[in-house]
This record gives C-alpha cells, sequence and structure tokens, in this order.
C-alpha cells in the first residue's frame, strides 16, 4: 500500500507540475467564462427597445399592437410614400403596412425596413394581424366580443397549465445541456487521461526503468499507483475548474452589472411579466428566445445539482478506470506510441459508440437503448451521465453503479496480467492471440 | 554462510523451458559471478531472485529463508535494460527511487548526499535526466543501485556504457561493497571482469546449470595436465614421461613445444626429465582461462 502511495505521489506531482496543465488548468475557466460572458453579453445587450411604425390603413388595428420589452409600436396616419421617406432617415426598425383591403387580401401586408426585418419580428407582427382578422371573422360570424372574451379566459386558463408545461420543457432543456456537458466532459477526460497512462506506461517501458521500478513494487502497485494518480490529477483539474470558474463569474458578473438578472425570483418575475404581456397562444412557442439566461438559470434551481455532481464525479472516476487500465494494458503491450494504434480500436470503439448513443438518448431517456446502455459498464459513465438530469429510478442508478465498479475490477484484472508480462517485453510485436497467452500465464 | 540459495528451480515460458532444475548457492561476501551465452536462463533467474516473476517450481532461500516480499529492500538490482525517468531530475528520482526500497526521505537524503560527494556530482541535483550523458546517467544508476546499502547487489552488466576510468571508479566501489560486508551477483559475458573479480562462479547453459563453485577449484578442475616448455635444441620423441603435443619454432634455435603428462606425475617430475634433455629458457603450466572453460563447456553440449 505504501508503494502504491510513493508511486501515486511520483505520477501526480509530475503531472501537476507540468507547464502545460498549470496553463491548461487556467486558460480554460477564462476561455469558458469568456465565453459565456460574450453570450450574455449578447443575449442581455440585444434587448433594446426597437420601434416599429405601422401605417394601417383599414383602421382594424389601432392599439391592436402592444408594446412589449423589445418592442414600441407607434401609429401612424401619413401615406405611405412620405412614411416610407422618413423611414429612411430615422431610426425607426421598421414599417408595417396595412392596406385597408386587408379583410380580403391577407396577403397584403408589407413590413419596411431599412435592414432585413428579423424572423422574430415578422412572425410577431403576422400573428397580431392574423388573431385581429380572426376576431374579426368570428364577429363577422356572430360570435360576439363578449363571449369572445369569455372564451378568451377559458383558453387563458388553459396556458396557466400549459405554462407548467412549458416550465418543464425549458427545464428539459436544462437536463439537457447539464447533461450532455457531463457526458462530453467525461467523454473527453476518458480519452485525455487514458491515453495518459498508456504513454506513462510506454515512457517507463521505453526509457527502461521499469526493470528497476518492478523490483521494488508489483506490477500492480505500480499501474494502480498511475492510473489513481492520473485520476486525482483529472480531478484536480475539474476541481479546479469548477472554483475558478465560479471566481471569474462572480468577478465578471460584477462587471456585466444589473444587466444580468441576478437571482431566480427576479427571473421567475420577469418571465412572469414576459408571459403576461405576450399573446396567450404565442407562449409555448415563444419562450425560447424570451430571455435563454434567465430560463437556464432558473431551470438549473429545478434540478438536482448535487445528485448531478455526485454522479458525475462517481461516473468520471468509475469510467476513466474502466477504461484507463485497459489503456495502461495496451501501453504495455507495446514497445513505442506508434504501435498501440492496433490496440486501440477496440478501447476507443466503445467510448466513441456511447457518445454517439448520447445523442438518442439525450432525444429519448427513457427508452430502452437509454436503459441498456446505460446499464452495460462500458456505456454507461456517458449515457447514465445523460439521463440523471432527466431523472433516473433509483434501482437502475443502483444496478448501473454496481455494474460499473465490477466493470473496472474485471477489466483492472484483466489489464493487470497483460501489464505484468508486457512491460518486460521488448522489441516484439504483440499480436491478439498472445495477449490472450498472458492472461493465463501462471505467477 | 550462504545468502542465497536457489532449489531446483523450473521456469516455463509458453514455448520453451526458461530455467531447468537450477541449484545455485552464493556464499555471503562472495562476488558471483553468474555466465552463460545468451538466452541461458541467466536473466530469468534473476528475475526470480528479485522476484519479478516467480519459479513453477522450486524454492529460493534469501539467509535461509524462504524468499519473501521484504526481501526486496536486502537486494539492489541493476539490470541489463536500464533507464532512468527522463524529465525528472536526478535528485528527485534518486529520493524517489530510495523510497521505493523503504528508505525514508531523510534517510535517503542523508545517504544521496554522501554518494554525490564521493562521486562529485553535486551540481547534478537539479539537473534533469536527460541532460546528462550516458555515462553519467549509469552513474546514477549505479547510485540508486546501492543507495539503500543491499546485502545482496545483483549487477547485470555493470560496466557496459562506462569509459575505462569510470569503469575502474565503477569496480573500485564494488569491491568496498565487498569489503563492507555485501554479496554482489555478476551477470556478465566480459570474461576479464570474472577472472579479475569474481570468486564463484555458476555456468548455465541452455537453461541448465553445467558448471559452478570457488573459481579456482574449477579452473583446477579443468586443468589438463598440460605444460609449455620453451627450450634450446630439440625434445627426444621416446623415452620420456611425456608426450609432446606441438612444437614450433618462435626464433631461431628457440622452440616452444606443449608437453602432456601422464595423470599422477606433477611438474617435477616433468622438470627433473626435461633438465636432462635440453636448456629450457621458460617453463609453465597451462591454467586455463574463465574464457577457456565457457568455450569448453558451452561447445561440449551438442546443438539439438
Amino acid at each position: 500500500m505504501k508503494n502504491i502511495l510513493l508511486v501515486l505521489q511520483r505520477e501526480y506531482l509530475v503531472r501537476v507540475k507540468k507547464k502545460s496543465f498549470i496553463i491548461m488548468t487556467l486558460l480554460t475557466p477564462f476561455l469558458f467564462v469568456g465565453f459565456y460572458a460574450a453570450v450574455i453579453w449578447v443575449a442581455v445587450g440585444s434587448v433594446e427597445t426597437k420601434t416599429v411604425q405601422v401605417l394601417d390603413e383599414s383602421g382594424l388595428f389601432s392599439q391592436q399592437f402592444k408594446d412589449s420589452k423589445t418592442l414600441r409600436f407607434e401609429y401612424l396616419t401619413s401615406s405611405l410614400d412620405s412614411a416610407k421617406t422618413n423611414l429612411r432617415q430615422s431610426k425607426v426598425s421598421a414599417l408595417v403596412h396595412i392596406p385597408d383591403d386587408i379583410m380580403e387580401r391577407p396577403k397584403g401586408v408589407r413590413i419596411y425596413a431599412q435592414k432585413n426585418v428579423s424572423l422574430e419580428l415578422k412572425s410577431e407582427i403576422e400573428k397580431v394581424i392574423e388573431k385581429q382578422i380572426e376576431d374579426i371573422k368570428l364577429t363577422e360570424a356572430g360570435i360576439t366580443r363578449k363571449v369572445l372574451e369569455d372564451s378568451r379566459i377559458n383558453v387563458s386558463s388553459q396556458t396557466i397549465s400549459l405554462s407548467e408545461e412549458g416550465e418543464k420543457s425549458s427545464s428539459s432543456g436544462a437536463a439537457t445541456a447539464i447533461g450532455g456537458i457531463c457526458a462530453f466532459l467525461i467523454y473527453i477526460s476518458v480519452f485525455v487521461y487514458g491515453t495518459q497512462v498508456m504513454r506513462g506506461v510506454t515512457e517507463e517501458k521505453t526509457s527502461r526503468i521499469v526493470e528497476v521500478i518492478i523490483s521494488s513494487v508489483k506490477p500492480f502497485q505500480l499501474m494502480m499507483g498511475k492510473i489513481i494518480g492520473v485520476a486525482l490529477v483529472g480531478l484536480t483539474q475539474f476541481v479546479l475548474w469548477i472554483f475558478l470558474t465560479i471566481a471569474l463569474t462572480s468577478v465578471a458578473g460584477l462587471f456585466l452589472g444589473d444587466r444580468m438578472p441576478k437571482d431566480p425570483k427576479q427571473i421567475e418575475q420577469q418571465m412572469q411579466e414576459v408571459r403576461k404581456d405576450l399573446p396567450t397562444a404565442q407562449l409555448n412557442q415563444n419562450q425560447g428566445p424570451q430571455n435563454p439566461v434567465s430560463e437556464v438559470l432558473s431551470a438549473m434551481n429545478s434540478l438536482n445539482i448535487p445528485l448531478i455532481l455526485g454522479c458525475f464525479l462517481f461516473y468520471y472516476l468509475g469510467g476513466y478506470l474502466l477504461y484507463s487500465a485497459l489503456f495502461g494494458a495496451v501501453g504495455a503491450a507495446v514497445d513505442n506510441d506508434s504501435d498501440t494504434q492496433q490496440f486501440m480500436l477496440p478501447i476507443t470503439l466503445p467510448i466513441i459508440m456511447s457518445f454517439v448513443f448520447a445523442q438518442f438518448v439525450l432525444r429519448d431517456p427513457d427508452g430502452s437503448l437509454a436503459f441498456w446502455t446505460s446499464i452495460i459498464p462500458f456505456t454507461s459513465p456517458i449515457v447514465m451521465m445523460v439521463r440523471i438530469p432527466f431523472g433516473v429510478p433509483a434501482w437502475e442508478l443502483a444496478l448501473s453503479m454496481v455494474l460499473l465498479v465490477l466493470g473496472f475490477m474485471g477489466t483492472t484484472w484483466l489489464a493487470a496480467r497483460i501489464y505484468r508480462v508486457g512491460i518486460l517485453l521488448y522489441g516484439k510485436k504483440v499480436s491478439y492471440k498472445e495477449l490472450a497467452k498472458w492472461i493465463f500465464y501462471k505467477g | 554462510m550462504n545468502i542465497l540459495e536457489t532449489h531446483h528451480i523450473v521456469k516455463e515460458y509458453a514455448q520453451h523451458r526458461a530455467l531447468d532444475d537450477v541449484s545455485i548457492s552464493i556464499p555471503k561476501g562472495s562476488i558471483f559471478g553468474l555466465l552463460g551465452p545468451n538466452g541461458a536462463g541467466k536473466t530469468s533467474l534473476i528475475r526470480i531472485i528479485n522476484q519479478i516473476t516467480g519459479p513453477d517450481s522450486g524454492e529460493v532461500l534469501f539467509d535461509g529463508k524462504p524468499l519473501h516480499e521484504h526481501h526486496i529492500r536486502q537486494i539492489g538490482y541493476l539490470p541489463e535494460e536500464r533507464g532512468l525517468y527522463k524529465k525528472m531530475k536526478v535528485g528527485d528520482q534518486l529520493l524517489y527511487l530510495a523510497r521505493l526500497k523503504g528508505l525514508s526521505k531523510n534517510q535517503a537524503m542523508d545517504k544521496l548526499k554522501i554518494w554525490f560527494e564521493k562521486f562529485d556530482i553535486k551540481t547534478w541535483w537539479d539537473k534533469s535526466v536527460s541532460d546528462l550523458s550516458k555515462g553519467m546517467q549509469q552513474k546514477v544508476q549505479f547510485v540508486s543501485t546501492v543507495l539503500h546499502e543491499p546485502d545482496l547487489i545483483i549487477l547485470d552488466e555493470p560496466f557496459s556504457g562506462f569509459d575505462p576510468i569510470n569503469a575502474n571508479l565503477i569496480r573500485d566501489e564494488i569491491l568496498e561493497l565487498r569489503q563492507r560486508g555485501s554479496t554482489i551477483i555478476f551477470s556478465t559475458h566480459r570474461m576479464e571482469t570474472v577472472e579479475e573479480l569474481c570468486d564463484q562462479i555458476a555456468l548455465l547453459n541452455r537453461s541448465k546449470k553445467v558448471l559452478d563453485g570457488p573459481k579456482k577449484q574449477i579452473k583446477e578442475q579443468f586443468k589438463t595436465n598440460t605444460f609449455f616448455v620453451e627450450h634450446q635444441g630439440t625434445l627426444p620423441s621416446q623415452g620420456t614421461i611425456y608426450q609432446v603435443q606441438s612444437t614450433r619454432e618462435v626464433e631461431p634455435g628457440y622452440h616452444r613445444s606443449q608437453l602432456q603428462l601422464p595423470p599422477g606425475l606433477t611438474p617435477n617430475h616433468l622438470l627433473q626429465d626435461l633438465i636432462q634433455q635440453v636448456e629450457i629458457r621458460a617453463f609453465g603450466e597451462n591454467i586455463p582461462t574463465i574464457s577457456d572453460i565457457f568455450m569448453q563447456v558451452v561447445n561440449e553440449v551438442p546443438e539439438t
């Protein structure tokens, strides 16, 4: 045990002291926060109020266009030509021209602008007009405004339940994001740190120090020390990333100041306001673009963060241990880095496959593909992480964890058998058949 | 007292038997030469002694007790295929290797200081191994092998990579270590080293031990009772106690002959005989070198 600790200590310190490690660890949060800040800046910054002029020749739409946070409507009475001329000089974003025969020719609406009109604005205007025409047609068909308003109340009471549905869907957006990010991190780190283990083993083999070392420690101790040491390097990096990111985010928050919504309650309020502003039917479709940042932040609140973090650490370690042992065995079986290719495929394939499966599972987190791939140890570290933010039955989680532990014990055993023979074998091209034989060698 | 004994060691790999019933005894305080052609099984035996691999059958005794994991600390091993972590600093590296052998950090530090002064390499402490020349690396490696003052030191081709000056330095260190009570196993192909340093040898050939014992005794055993004599005049071919194997003229008037005595007769008998026949300029017994014995024994076994 003491030997494993010594090996572990060396593997850890050598890697943590490397310049590349320090740079990567410090730089990544800056890039991340910088990117994040830029997104917020753009998202929040774009909420400047645009003025839209409405030239309503039909007279049916006066005051139908409601001002919102992003849009302010002005009603014109001048002629179309003069309005168009004014548009060129003014700061007005767009001019909506509704001809007087709009009821007969609904396609006659024109939107003029100096630049291209955003799809969002276009669809919003179209919706308001469509709704108004619908109202009028309904009225013409004998439905009184009273009935119409009563029915509107009904519609709007339905919307509340719909909006709960909507909140759920926004939370599933966050779940998708969190699950995706976690799965991606595990995917990347299994590759990065697994390869580091493999490199470490081949380095010891090619520099011929391995025989000196294993005259002092057992090959298994050397392998485990290396694997755990590198795992801790990975954990150190994650922990530093998390802390640095939090620190930088709060600093960035100061700079972004009140442009960024602070507490979730406030966000919730804002969202309510937004909802009130919106015509009912639009609510579901329009949620996304309204305020993506606050959506995500509030959705984060609805997720079980401690569970996700705990599972992330577990599956990172489990997945890493499972694969790094195999990477280590490959490192032991070959003479130098360039020979590793032939043995890499069977290891990288399941990793890549599980990342591909993860894409499908994101869309259907409770399907049978999701179930099986999150139970099988070779794919579970990545796939299960995708599922966890959506909620997974406890027994499935427990089964998957137990199988993962058994899985890495299995691969470690297998790898150790190959390792102890491989590290002492120089200058020989090894085949799969030979590897299989090594597994059954005695002591 | 033997520091190490192996009894009937057998080790098999998939295709061949690397060690076949090998039993050797290494007396405490000796310098023991483990000889044999390539592939004879020397490295396999050394790895078993170092507990890198285990024997399929047979037993190894260290200091009279079955070999156990804790004996690792009493053994220092310099493998033939040796190396160091290239990017690690010399000092850190030696500390690490010493601690793997069970020394505490402070113990290792104290001992390292002594060796660094002895070899005059104090400036190397913070150097990365890759900045050292091959010879320098070998010195560092040697220090790592003996730092924990092992009772048994196993050196596999210790002089490869050293220039004559450094080779001498290492040779002197080896003798000093023996002086202090360590036992040394040499595995080498350089017969002059064996001739010079070893007092015990064992010869492995084709996985089997074919010869072992004190060097002197083995040489005695391989003596053929032949003598050389340089003489003036010619030796009679009949009526003498010896047989002339060959004669050649080394310079005008002088001949060098190889003579074979029958068992039981000594050099004195031969000299008495010769004095009456020729003028003797030089005389000596043909004592086989280790190299001769090696060649003879290895070639005796027919190729299969």
